[in-house]
């Protein structure tokens, strides 16, 4: 722990799932990193990739089967219309505490000078297309060019 | 903890965060951005004045507010004060850091 005295200089933040728990929780990250001076890139991959698809970001969902922490029986989440209803709820919440929407926080990480790179890999499962992305991302990027992305002293990464 | 500052006598807490507003003037803010290897232009100023009169308010102090101020954008905000612009702003302005995640 010498380098930097373990001083974090950088966070590099791979998205993987696409559920508005998991999105805001790697935004938040993301955007507190920045508060504090630090570098940070976020990497979307495989469904992370709907939290910056023009279409699909602004309908990003709760999960409501597989989430103990629902406290609700996975029959019961299993339902139509429950994802609706618990992620109409946590919206609210979150407008409580002053949190942006996702299109706006992809706003608030740009300007806060966040890299944000899409997996080439899963554009190309997916057939997107770069066109079909948030207007501000900064590529399409190979696991290799991410791992270049954070060299250097001081960067940590994390999975979401 | 107490502090001299730019001729003046401060009480800061363990952060170097003023704990009495009333302490602070233009000079003690300028001695802080010195500090804080800021170079205070009329630009920061704008933004300082903003943080006082938001905080004298009780207005929270978030990324996102800062954002719609109309004062300054974010993109600036980090521009005017690199490495952290909330919590060495807030020091410079003489108020608490704010305890924002956003």
């Amino acid at each position: 722990m010498n380098e930097f005295n373990g001083e974090i200089r950088k966070m590099m933040i791979i998205l993987s799932k696409a559920t508005l728990e998991n999105v805001y929780a790697a935004f938040v990250l993301a955007n507190g990193a920045r508060m504090e001076g630090i570098e940070a890139e976020m990497f979307f991959t495989f469904f992370g990739l709907e939290a910056i698809h023009k279409k699909k970001l602004e309908h990003l969902h709760v999960a409501t089967v597989g989430n103990p922490a629902m406290h609700m029986p996975t029959m019961l989440g299993g339902l139509p219309g429950m994802e609706a209803l618990a992620t109409s709820m946590m919206k609210k919440e979150m407008e409580k505490i002053d949190m942006p929407d996702v299109h706006e926080f992809l706003d608030i990480l740009k300007a806060s000078g966040v890299k944000l790179w899409a997996c080439k890999l899963a554009m190309e499962m997916f057939h997107y297309k770069k066109e079909d992305m948030y207007d501000d991302v900064d590529g399409i990027i190979t696991v290799g060019d991410f791992y270049n992305q954070g060299q250097g002293l001081g960067t940590h990464m994390l999975f979401v | 903890m107490e502090k001299l500052i730019a001729g003046t006598t401060v009480t800061v807490n363990e952060e170097g965060y003023l704990t009495n507003f009333a302490q602070w003037n233009e000079a003690v803010g300028e001695a802080l951005a010195a500090e804080a290897n800021v170079v205070l232009t009329p630009r920061h100023w704008q933004v300082i004045n903003y943080l006082q009169l938001q905080h004298k308010s009780n207005l929270p102090l978030s990324i996102r507010q800062i954002g719609k101020s109309n004062v300054v954008d974010i993109k600036e905000f980090y521009q005017l004060f690199p490495n952290g612009p909330l919590k060495i702003s807030t020091k410079i302005a003489g108020i608490p850091k704010p305890a924002s995640c956003l």
